[in-house]
């Protein structure tokens, strides 16, 4: 499919069109306005007992109108695409500013156009076979990897996003973002035990890609492990130690610890334990951490953010020295800083924000085998489940899916599912090892923020915090690990 | 800012009951041997005032379409926000090519045709009163709600603002056995979220606010206000406490996680599927005698009531445990069939896929002490406010969540704890429940007093 010009074939738009929606907008003044155009299509199956029990396809489209004046914006959106809606849309948003008309610019520009991810056609119908027989695979998969896997639920789900951005200054942006994930969960069951596993990846990538390197088996195999490993899994030990993160997912720890403090729009407002700490230390001088939106087809990418301004790679902390924010366009100028391309939202009824893409720690020069064979006595985390933080206080956690005790060098018993909570804006500075194995996650993340979600990546080498709480259960005579 | 409201331009005279009625014929007409249509509609207003300005102000509706269609024991789902002809015309073809690629699942299928209905006494859940305040009235509300926790103490300098949001919704429902129903709900609420920072710098935020499904009910916008910067100032000074195994005390809107966990661990799909830690046990002590737990989708004005579930049954009043005793699961009609019960009436249906399970209002039935009674027994404990992250597993029961509160000491909330975490067994913990408050207060679907729980381990430095 030819994806230019989207909106103007299938709605039948002109740029007259557009530039007569963002007069009312401004028709009360205000600094800025934009359209978001959203044509979204997206496909889920599930498989479950070996069954194809759910399969599900839809369609959601429509256009939201911002108006920004000062630091406040006006929004609405509707899902009629009619130019009735939309100018009642703009009229509406428009209320926020209080002043004379002003004129958006005539004529759009377009920005260079870039190409991180592959469209296919939505070929819905020609690919659903192909889908089926993922999920089918993967369920196989599952239940042939241990005797002991009672349970298997696989899915799989796709979806395209057409979008389209105009603004007031002349910015014309148009992409499609593709994105697909498998899911594998299952459960292990012995005599009067059981325990859970799950895996799954993807990106903004098209079918093909399931059928390469990352295959339903693979991830259908890891959940399996998982599962198998939980079943002899211990009580984790409760208090301060050194704790050793392997490298991929546990790159959830910057997402929560630090990612979040940094979006710009917390620092403009103060809001955040990271404002007014630029270029000041907040980890130690071997963390170098970035967000970058431009790796090919990883979940958290984008072209053009959704204030249709490209995405690009921000080093947020190098060597230890906090080095910048993630900023929308709103925050960029009331900050007076760049626009990092980091406007997004979850569709065309929600206003943008400030919001992560693919974060993550460069490698390090530690041997990953060195950093376990320093720690005496801790953990060892290689999965997680998702995270949380409180952006004021800095306090964050992240709940661990599978953990070993690390005793005296050596990687010992899988231990059961602990919570680690720490302190954002000091966590990194207990950073004494990175490893050289730096990893992105397989590409299931989805970040939640005022109740708006977005695909991210997260990605970390393998690291060694020297002091961090982890919430177990275990008694001290049992596991001698409370301080 | 003078006004926010703008003539709507006419909408087409269509009949959401109509719409659904006649997606369900066609589908049958094409050849599905059952099918249901959900139409779904809705009006938001949102603003949010920060440090006295207009932040946002958000206003609009929107509209969304879903079908699911069955041949025989095979289903699929689509779903759409197009209602043109043609794009109902897409919806309702996908639909049908897609149950051809789903399996025979000798479960699947409407509920039977006796089961539908709706309840129909007044159920007291829509009120046009909350779009009723002139645009300004709104802003002031919001404004008010955080001026009073900026003006509350000089430490409060700072917000995440005080917002004020309305919402109405309008639900129609058809299947195949000729029901039709539908309902709309309306809801307003009142925010504030102030931060508060102490002589070293350190920030805390907290918040409070009110919900209602009438603008008459709505509290005032002062009180949510005082409340919100009375939680948000008893924060500052938080210092982390030595892990140690202490009773502790679960403040009613935390409280409702753990009565969450309880909902997953009686959730029929969890059940049949062996996931819960409490499948298989109907009949048996699940926790201790002074646990009663209930589900009432019936309730008039109540945040989780509608006249029927997302399958059309009629909703009801279900005991979930008695006095400890695990009198019933929740179940839609699927997992009802796998287990060999009848229906609940908790299905919820969004627009796509298989109909899951939800709660009508669910609660724990109060008991006899005050919240201050509670707390004045323990010698030394923990008085959780807030929990961040989602550490249970609902599998084994195993749970640890980060937690921060106040430290209980003497009988009395002497000082504000933070960067811990709080572990356990939600298997035990039930058992564990020592004390229930008699402060049961509706601000959502579910609801829990104030609880104590001992044995848990509280992990810190």
């Amino acid at each position: 499919m030819k994806t230019d010009k989207f909106f103007f074939e299938h709605y039948g738009l002109t740029e007259r069109d557009l530039e007569r929606y963002l007069a009312p907008a401004l028709s009360a003044g205000g600094e800025y306005a934009d359209l978001y155009f959203e044509y979204l299509t997206s496909t889920s199956l599930m498989v479950d007992e070996s069954m194809v029990k759910s399969a599900s396809q839809g369609i959601s489209a429509g256009c939201g109108v911002r108006v920004v004046s000062g630091e406040r914006t006006g929004y609405a959106y509707t899902d009629d695409l009619s130019p009735a809606r939309i100018l009642h849309a703009a009229r509406t948003a428009a209320l926020i500013a209080s002043g004379p008309a002003k004129e958006p610019v005539v004529g759009f520009q377009e920005k260079a156009a870039r190409s991180l991810y592959p469209v296919t056609l939505p070929s819905v119908d020609a690919e659903i076979t192909a889908k089926v027989e993922l999920v089918m695979r993967a369920d196989k998969a599952a239940r042939a990897a241990d005797p002991r896997i009672k349970e298997v639920r696989a899915s799989y789900a796709d979806e395209l996003r057409n979008i389209l951005v105009i603004g007031s200054d002349g910015t014309f942006a148009e992409d499609s973002q593709p994105l697909a994930r498998i899911n594998v969960f299952c459960i292990a069951k012995t005599d009067g035990n059981s325990a859970r596993g799950s895996a799954g990846g993807g990106g903004r990538v098209a079918l093909d890609f399931f059928f390469g390197e990352k295959t339903p088996e693979h991830f259908a195999k890891e959940a399996a492990r998982q599962a198998i490993l939980q079943l002899d899994a211990r009580e984790a030990p409760a208090g301060e130690m050194e704790v050793v993160l392997g490298p991929g997912w546990p790159g959830v720890l910057l997402h929560e610890a630090i990612g979040h403090g940094l979006e710009a729009d917390f620092n403009r407002k103060k809001t955040s334990a990271f404002a007014g700490l630029l270029g000041q230390r907040v980890a130690s001088e071997k963390c170098t951490i970035v967000d970058n939106g431009t790796m090919p087809w990883r979940r958290g990418s984008l072209n053009v953010d959704d204030e249709g301004h490209p995405t690009q790679n921000t080093t947020l902390i190098e060597k230890g020295i906090l080095k910048g924010y993630l900023s929308d366009r709103l925050s960029a100028k009331l900050m007076g800083m760049a626009d990092t391309g980091n406007g997004r939202r979850e569709s065309y009824e929600h206003i943008p924000m400030p919001r992560m893409t693919n974060t993550y720690m460069l490698s390090g020069d530690d041997d990953p085998q060195d950093i376990l064979r320093s720690v005496k006595r801790g953990i060892y985390a290689v999965n997680f489940g998702g995270g949380q933080v409180d952006i004021t206080n800095g306090k964050f956690v992240f709940t661990a899916s599978e953990a070993y005790l690390i005793e005296d060098g050596a990687v010992t018993a899988p231990i059961k599912g602990a919570t680690l909570i720490g302190n954002g804006p000091d966590v990194l500075t207990r950073v004494s090892m990175v490893g050289n194995d730096l990893q992105l996650d397989e590409g299931v993340g989805t970040c939640g923020k005022d109740g708006q979600a977005v695909p991210v990546g997260v990605g970390i080498p393998t690291i060694k915090v020297d002091r961090l709480t982890v919430g177990g259960t275990a008694k001290r005579d049992t596991g001698g690990f409370m301080q | 800012m003078t006004q926010t409201q703008i003539e709507t331009p006419s909408k087409p005279a269509t009949d959401l009951k109509e719409i659904a009625s006649d997606i369900v014929s066609r589908a049958v007409a094409r050849g599905a041997t059952a099918a249901e249509c959900v139409v779904r509609e809705g009006d938001e207003f949102s603003t949010v005032v920060r440090l006295g300005q207009v932040e946002t102000l958000k206003e609009s509706g929107s509209k969304s379409i879903g079908v699911r269609v069955f041949f025989g024991k095979r289903a699929a789902s689509t779903y759409s926000s197009d209602f043109s002809r043609s794009g109902l015309d897409r919806m309702l073809k996908s639909a049908l090519e897609l149950a051809k690629i789903t399996s025979e699942d000798p479960f699947s299928g409407l509920p039977e045709a006796s089961q539908s209905g709706s309840l129909t006494s007044n159920l007291d859940l829509f009120y046009e009163d909350v779009y009723s305040l002139s645009g300004e009235s709104r802003i002031d509300y919001a404004r008010r709600a955080e001026k009073t926790a900026l003006d509350f103490d000089p430490r409060i300098q700072n917000s995440d603002g005080g917002s004020f949001d309305a919402a109405t919704g309008h639900k129609v429902l058809a299947n195949s056995h000729g029901f039709v129903g539908e309902y709309r709900r309306s809801y307003c609420s009142v925010a504030a979220v102030p931060i508060a920072q102490d002589e070293s710098g350190a920030m805390q935020r907290d918040y409070w606010f009110s919900v209602a499904r009438s603008l008459s009910k709505l509290e005032p916008a002062e009180l949510v206000g005082k409340i919100a910067a009375e939680r948000t100032l008893r924060r500052l000074g938080a210092r982390k406490v030595k892990t140690a195994q202490v009773p502790i005390v679960f403040d009613p809107l935390v409280a409702t996680s753990i009565l969450e966990h309880i909902f997953e661990g009686v959730n029929g799909d969890a059940v049949y599927r062996g996931a819960s830690f409490l499948a298989g046990k109907l009949g048996q002590k699940v926790a201790g005698d002074n646990l009663t737990v209930i589900d009432d989708g019936t309730m008039p004005g109540g945040f989780g009531t509608s006249p029927f579930d997302g399958e059309g049954i009629p909703t009801r009043r279900t005991v979930v445990i008695e006095k400890g005793v695990l009198k019933s699961y929740l179940l839609n009609t699927y997992t009802a069939r796998k287990l060999g019960l009848q229906s609940t009436a908790n299905a919820s249906r969004g627009l796509a896929g298989t109909p899951g399970i939800g709660p009508g209002n669910y609660f724990v039935e109060p008991g006899p002490r005050s919240p201050k009674e509670i707390i004045a027994g323990i010698s030394e404990g923990l008085y959780v406010t807030e929990f961040l992250g989602h550490g249970a597993n609902l599998v084994t029961g195993d749970y640890s969540r980060g937690a921060s509160g106040l430290w209980i000491s003497g009988g009395e909330l002497a000082y504000p704890v933070e960067e811990i975490t709080v572990a356990g067994n939600l298997k035990q913990m039930f058992f564990n429940i020592s004390e229930i408050g008699s402060d049961l207060e509706f601000r959502g679907a579910v609801a829990c007093p104030m609880i104590r729980i001992d044995g848990l381990t509280v992990g810190g430095a």
